[in-house]
């Protein structure tokens, strides 16, 4: 891809993903709130492939937008929250301080980046991000990470069950 | 070319739109996906450290956080709906047993 269409594409992808996160933040309703965070993964996962990190852009999708989506939607539809959880946000002074230390940490990460020199971005190998390089490299080298992930898992699934059934 | 600081610079912007979140907003399952929204930004850190190195350990390890969020997910879920089963709201600042009374 030529320098110039990846810095456009870099931007289509970008406004739209922090358009749609201050959308998370902003949103009244948990619905809304929810689809805002969809529309973030999905243009997240563009960034990604820019980043030659096509696996991990389609698990985004994937997990994220499909699976883990899903199941906020369910709760969310789930719990059928009053109008008067749903009000407006009382802005207190604790909540200033809240935001104050947001944008501390803000700009405390870009004064950082900042330090670092503009580089431009290597050319990586033609397997770079692909299934079959990623694989191998779970198999072989985090191959315990990824046994312990599926215990992990499975405490989760059983965990979830435990934790929201009334009775057991 | 893009270079690796702006994707930093991106990440840090949806890092301190989800931060914000888990300070300001009352509703739980928001500030649960606020908590997405920054495990999303550390993710992206990784694979733009990742692709200006050439290593794809970054990309191992945010398979493993992906992995790891769809657990914290489940679970997170399941407390905030026991939550609401034994205390009928999930709002943030009426969730305070266990402070000093």
């Amino acid at each position: 891809m030529s320098d110039k269409a990846e810095i456009v594409f870099f931007w289509i992808f970008a406004v739209p993903l922090m358009v749609s996160a201050l959308g998370v933040v902003f949103a009244r309703n948990p619905v809304y709130a929810a689809l805002s965070l969809v529309t973030a993964f999905f243009f997240l996962a563009g960034i990604y492939i820019l980043l030659t990190a096509h696996l991990i852009a389609f698990l985004q999708i994937m997990v994220y937008a499909g699976a883990i989506m899903v199941l906020f939607l369910f709760v969310v539809m789930l719990l059928s929250l009053s109008d008067a959880e749903l009000g407006f946000d009382k802005i207190t002074a604790v909540k200033w301080a809240g935001i104050a230390g947001a944008v501390g940490v803000f700009a405390l990460v870009i004064r950082a980046i900042a330090e670092v020199p503009v580089q431009a971005m290597r050319p990586v190998a033609s397997d770079f991000g692909t299934v079959k390089a990623i694989g191998r490299l779970l198999f072989t080298q985090y191959l315990l990470p990824f046994e312990a992930t599926s215990v992990l898992l499975l405490v989760a699934i059983v965990g979830a069950v435990v934790v929201a059934k009334q009775k057991i | 070319m893009v270079p690796v600081n702006s994707y930093l610079a991106l990440a840090a912007v949806l890092f301190a739109i989800g931060f914000a979140g888990v300070l300001v907003k009352r509703n739980a399952i928001i500030v649960f996906m606020c908590i997405e929204l920054m495990l999303n930004a550390a993710n992206l850190t990784f694979l733009a450290f990742a692709r200006q190195s050439g290593n794809m350990s970054g990309h191992a390890i945010a398979f493993f956080v992906i992995a790891v969020a769809a657990a914290e997910a489940a679970v997170g879920l399941a407390i905030i709906i026991a939550v609401f089963r034994s205390r009928g709201t999930v709002a943030m600042e009426e969730l305070d047993v266990l402070r000093d009374p």
